[in-house]
């Protein structure tokens, strides 16, 4: 089982710490990448203003009416994967057992006699995951700089290939164990052959959206859930509050490998499409050859348009290392938020050109968000229902913590106007409440449940 | 303990949150996140009630089972307190942000209304407090075990369902009564809902004398209900409009 790891070299988990940001930045993806061609201004600048201020107040209003549903449009999905991964933890006692294997980014045991060496063994292993994470969006960015479009799009490819293959045999092996049904290899074979193919087609080509939307829950799901069985207890929480970390200082530092893949991008005034990206709606792409049609696009690009312009890499659904939240982190970055965005749009779809008419609906405008966000809250709320004594009610008051985080965020983002890192104020919300809810509220909640006492 | 107790409980104690939620709160992502913030909200009252409570237990002696009792019972009235800071807190929260809200609604000028907010609000609260009381032991009732076989009573999910179903109606109305004293600046208002809650949580210290403790907390809860109503501007004449499918124009939410 040791493969497992192996096959974790090719799935780059960087990505993951910068995924974070990938929330805000998604939907800034297009409108962000808009305004890099019309104007490569300086992270917080906002677009030059066309409009008239009664114009732009109006632009502001519209771009805040859809707060509410974009916050919507998330917490589905996030909720969704969450689901999945407890229901499966719950279920499935494969997640939960301990088997000795652990990842070959996370070498460091914990079952050691002191807590002193514990603490150390896990601190090493956060640190060198953060490390892997950061070499290989390093290597992304390296890989982009020197155009090698081609290894790219395979790495995705064959990340992809496998998470849906491989893993999902895994997972349907356990769910088939658990529940004691009996399973030719044929059948299982039919059914994981047609689940993979659908799943790369929706997922790099073209597909319905509801089922792309369904395989990129799943996958997230697949990989959080792989998270949770091979990463130690110490190592796991310890990965999660660096990731943060990571992610905050990734979106707001000025120097870092995401920058560098953003202003390269902007330099060859080319689309970079972020891979692991959840979309809402569907990206009507024309003619990607023109780039200022791309300002066409009043919702964000969804993966499997993209291949219109060759040298794009594919949206990939998978762990990508580094390159999608690398760009799109610098992207939002620099490019300022997701209602600014928006507004630029509209002003940029306002000016006269040979444009054919945006597709402005309401309805179009979708959000996207990060896999790598879908993955790390999935874990959090994932380790919760798992090892958390107060069972159920860790579960929910993460869950809870986590999507008032998003909200937050999403909030911030509209009243700074400028990128910020998703995983952040979640992680910490889920962290805090996860520790307090299982040491403080659970021996409260289990006294007042023994007496039936009721607050 | 049975799949049959399982479902029974867990329709009687969520059943008509789950319906006052898909009816009138899926539908509109503003009234979601208010629910969502509402019982992030009641989520924090109990944390930290939940530490008062830890502290106080760990400072004291474990041994001294009345002085732990008396603790525990310390721990309800003052997280019954804090529950209600908290709603306050979350009503000045959502006063404050109504100029906000009004430019993020969808529809075209109407914000979200005061009243409607308190009713979400309440509800957030209501189904969060009815989550962390039931769904730990609706879990359990799916395990192997026999009820009451200490000698303790039969009845205990039941009454637990009964009870968390009449905990989230009273949260609805609490949200809806307190909101409106504090629109309307009527502090008595706000008084009688924070002794009303510390009323039911000292009737539930009776338990297990069920008698004592779950009819009259229905009996506040018909009361806060038909309050509520007539608090939130509705009138026998709308209601009698209900009935007979006529519109009503002065009927309000």
């Amino acid at each position: 089982v040791f493969d497992l790891s192996q096959h974790f070299l090719s799935v780059p988990p960087c990505l993951r710490s910068n995924d974070g940001t990938e929330v805000n930045r998604h939907t800034e993806t297009t409108p962000s990448r808009n305004e890099v061609e019309l104007n490569g201004q300086p992270p917080t600048a906002r677009p030059p203003q066309v409009l008239t201020d009664s114009e732009e107040d109006e632009d502001e209003e519209l771009t805040l009416k859809y707060g509410a549903k974009h916050v919507i449009m998330l917490f589905v999905p996030v909720t969704l994967c969450m689901v999945v991964v407890v229901a499966t933890i719950k279920s499935v006692s494969f997640y939960t057992q301990k088997d000795g294997q652990q990842l070959i980014y996370t070498p460091f045991r914990e079952d050691t006699e002191t807590v002193g060496q514990r603490a150390l063994n896990s601190m090493l292993n956060a640190f060198i995951m953060i490390g892997v994470i950061l070499v290989m969006t390093l290597v992304l960015v390296v890989l982009y700089k020197y155009r090698c479009y081609k290894v790219i799009q395979a790495w995705l490819f064959f990340s992809n290939l496998l998470l849906l293959f491989f893993f999902s045999l895994i997972y349907l092996g356990e769910v088939f164990k658990t529940y004691n049904v009996a399973m030719d290899y044929f059948t299982l074979a039919v059914i994981i052959w047609n689940f993979g193919v659908v799943g790369m087609i929706c997922i790099h080509w073209k597909g319905p959206l509801r089922l792309q939307q369904a395989y990129l829950i799943m996958i997230s799901a697949l990989m959080a859930l792989v998270f949770i069985k091979y990463l130690p207890e110490w190592t796991a929480w310890l990965i999660l509050a660096a990731i943060s970390v990571y992610d905050l200082l990734a979106v707001l530092c000025p120097k870092g490998p995401l920058r560098i893949l953003v202003e390269t991008a902007q330099e060859r005034n080319e689309t970079i499409f972020p891979a692991l990206i959840y979309s809402s709606t569907v990206v009507w792409l024309f003619n990607m050859a023109d780039s200022a049609e791309t300002g066409n696009n009043s919702s964000h690009p969804v993966p499997q348009q993209e291949n219109q312009v060759a040298m794009a890499p594919t949206a990939q659904p998978e762990d990508d290392g580094g390159f999608t939240p690398a760009w799109v982190n610098q992207q939002q970055h620099q490019l300022g938020p997701m209602q600014s965005s928006e507004d630029s749009r509209r002003e940029i779809q306002e000016l006269p050109s040979a444009r054919p008419p945006p597709v402005e609906d309401d309805e179009e405008r979708g959000v996207k968000l990060g896999l790598g966000d879908f993955i790390f809250y999935s874990m959090l709320v994932g380790k919760a229902s798992a090892t958390a004594s107060g069972d159920w009610n860790t579960t929910i008051a993460c869950f809870v913590a986590i999507l008032i985080g998003l909200c937050l965020t999403l909030l911030l983002l509209a009243i700074f106007k400028k990128a910020l890192p998703a995983l952040p104020i979640s992680i910490t919300f889920g962290l805090v409440f996860y520790f307090a809810t299982d040491n403080l509220v659970r021996p409260f909640m289990d006294q007042l449940a023994v007496h039936q006492f009721y607050i | 303990m049975t799949l049959a107790v399982f479902f029974g409980c867990a329709f009687i104690a969520f059943g008509p949150a789950f319906a006052l939620f898909v009816f009138t709160v899926a539908k509109d992502p503003l009234r979601v996140i208010i629910l969502i913030a509402g019982a992030f909200f009641w989520l924090l009252s109990l944390l930290l009630s939940s530490l008062v409570w830890f502290i106080a237990i760990k400072a004291s002696n474990s041994q001294d089972l009345t002085l732990q009792r008396g603790l525990l019972i310390f721990g309800v009235f003052f997280s019954v307190l804090l529950q209600e800071v908290f709603r306050f807190a979350y009503y000045r929260l959502l006063r404050k942000a109504t100029e906000g809200l009004a430019a993020i609604s969808d529809d075209d000028g109407s914000a979200i209304s005061v009243r409607q907010m308190a009713y979400v609000a309440g509800l957030g609260f209501g189904i969060m407090s009815g989550a962390f009381s039931m769904i730990n032991i609706l879990s359990d009732s799916l395990g192997p075990g026999t009820v009451g076989i200490f000698g303790d009573s039969q009845y205990y999910f039941i009454i637990t369902a009964l009870m968390t179903l009449a905990l989230t109606l009273l949260h609805t109305f609490w949200g809806v009564l307190f909101f409106e004293g504090c629109e309307k600046s009527r502090w008595w208002v706000i008084a009688a809902v924070v002794s009303l809650h510390l009323l039911v949580a000292g009737l539930s210290l009776l338990n297990p004398l069920y008698e004592g403790s779950l009819p009259p907390v229905y009996g506040i809860t018909l009361l806060m209900g038909v309050w509520a109503f007539f608090s939130s501007g509705g009138s026998l004449h709308s209601l009698n409009a209900l009935c007979t499918r006529r519109k009503a124009e002065g009927e309000s939410s």
